[in-house]
């Protein structure tokens, strides 16, 4: 069996590394573009703050790990794939041949239509290479512009902070983080942030930036302000590689769209990771999640069906997330904006940041978020994937929703109720 | 034979020795706050549970880790944070579906039970033996294990 991975992110390589467990003998090879050896981007934002060094990043840490599994590393683009002969064609022009083939090739930063976007000195933060830019720019004093304050911009803007740059953030919506938390704890980060004196612009746009002397750019926003700043960061959202497949057949949609497999229109060809639409865990929709857990999770599953045949089915993902912004850690499950016709439960303490959201259908958790809080979050998830039924602990959450940990232990170990 | 912790609620009396144990072995301090095991008390059913990781096979923790900062204990089975490479990206608390993985804002990096090592210091405190470490098949963590089936998305690869 050949099985090539494409793009050697976490995904392309929890994928091989399980191919290789589930079929000792097969020919694999890991085909990644970046010039590092495979790392997670994950690890970025701690290495901007020296608590890591470049090798700290790196998805695996022992030497010649890769050589030990027998998989065959190779860095090249794939510029298409050739679906007929079951052959993809990489940038140096050479040719290779699969019988099963996974693409994990990821997402990158969407450049948003702001003109002076080009400029020197305006950069994303998505790779290795972006940080060794970042860190040469954002010296200690030095004015940092930072375009979207999503959760990438987030993660981003605590390292930033940490390195004691004069920092501005500018995000189009009325809060912070608007796709993780609502109005009440959106702006409690918000607060949080302009309290460690950072500079928060929220409703509003970077209109242009322009070019000045010796380096220097100035942003221009639609609030009729401008900020002078040595670097620029942009980090507005992000887009599926897919590029490569246009004349390939493979049917994609905002991703590659996947099966209950993770298999794609193509029957010799799976997806995995942030390049991948695949199945929601909680609204039961296609969709691009973007994040590391699910990264890994399609991979495991991709890599089982292609190894085994169709055994390992996907139930879908919960989109989760957990952040730091300059000390305050917030984290969001599942539909934590809440279900037509479901209940809520909420905690909202303005002074000490401290906000937790539960949000149900019928007495089952379909979602929740929550702020300031670092103990036992995870029983969320927990509870939600495990569709646990509450029954009457579903009133004593909505009376003190810090309670989950305990309504797990009641409900599912029934350690409780029956004494 | 790996042995796990086997936790019998109805013999707990809320008298926190194991988390003061762990907090001291773990932490060097005396502080339940810092402790891995953790008593949670039902008032109106006047119960007490401890609770910590079950060292379940999925091992979320471990697959959503994206440094490899979390391994397998060869000798004992428990899954280790390694402090060195731990990044403090919290990623592996929002995974574990037990809530048994914890960040610690001093050292910025994240806790868990490791079973001390192959000797757990809870074990030792509890003046009950409500926390027992025993042969694995013999815990009754079943009910756990069934827990941790129904959220994971990749039984049977
Ligand atoms: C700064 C930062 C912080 C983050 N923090 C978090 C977090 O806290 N929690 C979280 O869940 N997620 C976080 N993420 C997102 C997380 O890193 C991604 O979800 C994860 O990396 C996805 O893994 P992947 O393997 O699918 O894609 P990637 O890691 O993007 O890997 C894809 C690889 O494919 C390569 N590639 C692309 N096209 C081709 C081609 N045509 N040929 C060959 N190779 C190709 C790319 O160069 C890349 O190396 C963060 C991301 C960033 C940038
Ligand atoms: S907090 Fe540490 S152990 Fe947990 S996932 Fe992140 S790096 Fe790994």
């Amino acid at each position: 069996m050949i099985y090539l991975v494409v793009g050697s992110g976490p995904a392309g390589v929890v994928a091989a590394e399980r191919l290789r467990k589930l079929d000792p003998l097969a020919n694999i090879s890991l085909i990644g573009s970046e010039p590092e050896p495979p790392y997670s981007r994950m690890a970025i934002p701690y290495y901007l703050t020296d608590k890591i060094q470049e090798h700290g990043t790196y998805l695996r840490k022992t030497a010649m790990h890769f050589e030990k599994l027998n998989i065959q590393l190779v860095q090249q683009t794939v510029t298409s794939i050739d679906t007929e002969f079951n052959r993809l064609i990489t940038d140096d022009g050479e040719t290779r041949r699969y019988d099963k083939l996974l693409l994990a090739t990821g997402s990158r930063p969407v450049v948003p239509p702001v003109p002076g976007i080009d400029a020197p000195g305006v950069h994303n933060c998505w790779t290795l290479e972006d940080a060794r830019e970042i860190i040469k720019l954002a010296k200690p004093g030095a004015s940092v512009v930072l375009m979207g304050a999503g959760f990438i911009g987030c993660i981003v803007l605590e390292s930033l902070a940490l390195r004691d740059v004069r920092l501005t953030v500018v995000e189009m919506e009325n809060r912070m983080v608007p796709r993780m938390m609502n109005d009440i704890s959106g702006n409690m980060i918000k607060r949080w942030c302009e309290e460690k004196g950072v500079s928060v612009h929220t409703s509003t746009r970077a209109e242009s930036i322009e070019a000045l002397d010796a380096g220097k750019l100035r942003v221009n926003m639609s609030n009729g302000q401008s900020v002078d700043a040595d670097l620029v960061i942009s980090a507005t959202g992000v887009k599926p590689n897919i590029e490569y497949l246009a004349e390939s057949g493979v049917y994609t949609d905002q991703g590659i769209v996947v099966n209950d497999y993770l298999q794609t229109s193509n029957e010799d060809i799976y997806a995995a990771g942030d390049v991948c639409q695949g199945k929601d865990f909680n609204t039961g929709e296609y969709t691009v999640q973007a994040i590391q857990p699910t990264a890994v999770e399609h991979a495991r599953v991709a890599a089982a069906n292609m190894v085994r045949g169709h055994r390992t089915e996907h139930v879908g993902n919960l989109n989760m997330n957990v952040l730091d912004t300059i000390g305050l850690v917030s984290a969001s499950f599942g539909q934590w904006m809440g279900v037509p016709g479901g209940d809520s439960a909420e905690l909202v303490n303005e002074k000490e940041y401290k906000y937790l959201n539960l949000q149900f259908k019928d007495d089952v958790l379909v979602g929740g978020s929550s702020l300031g809080l670092t103990q036992h979050v995870g029983v969320i998830r927990g509870l939600i994937q495990s569709e646990t039924k509450l029954g009457s602990w579903k009133e004593r959450l909505q009376k003190d929703p810090l309670k989950v940990m305990e309504a797990y232990l009641a409900c599912s170990q029934s350690q409780v109720a029956t004494a | 034979m790996q042995k796990s912790l086997s936790i019998d609620p109805g013999k707990c009396t809320g008298c926190l020795q194991c988390e003061m144990a762990c907090s001291l072995e773990n932490e060097g301090v005396f502080n339940t706050a810092k402790s891995r095991i953790k008593v949670f008390t039902f008032h109106e059913e006047g119960k007490f549970v401890p609770y910590t990781c079950t060292q379940c096979d999925e091992a979320w923790c471990m697959h959503a880790c994206p440094v490899d900062a979390i391994v397998v204990n060869a000798a004992t089975g428990s899954k280790d944070v390694i402090s060195d490479l731990c990044v403090g990206c919290k990623v592996c608390t929002i995974a574990c579906p037990f809530g048994t993985v914890n960040y610690n804002a001093d050292s910025g990096k994240v806790v868990k039970c490791d079973l001390c090592g192959g000797d757990p210091q809870c074990v030792d405190a509890c003046p009950t033996d409500a926390i027992t470490y025993v042969d694995a098949n013999a815990t009754g963590l079943d009910k756990m294990r069934q827990w941790a089936e129904k959220t994971d998305n990749t039984v049977g690869s």
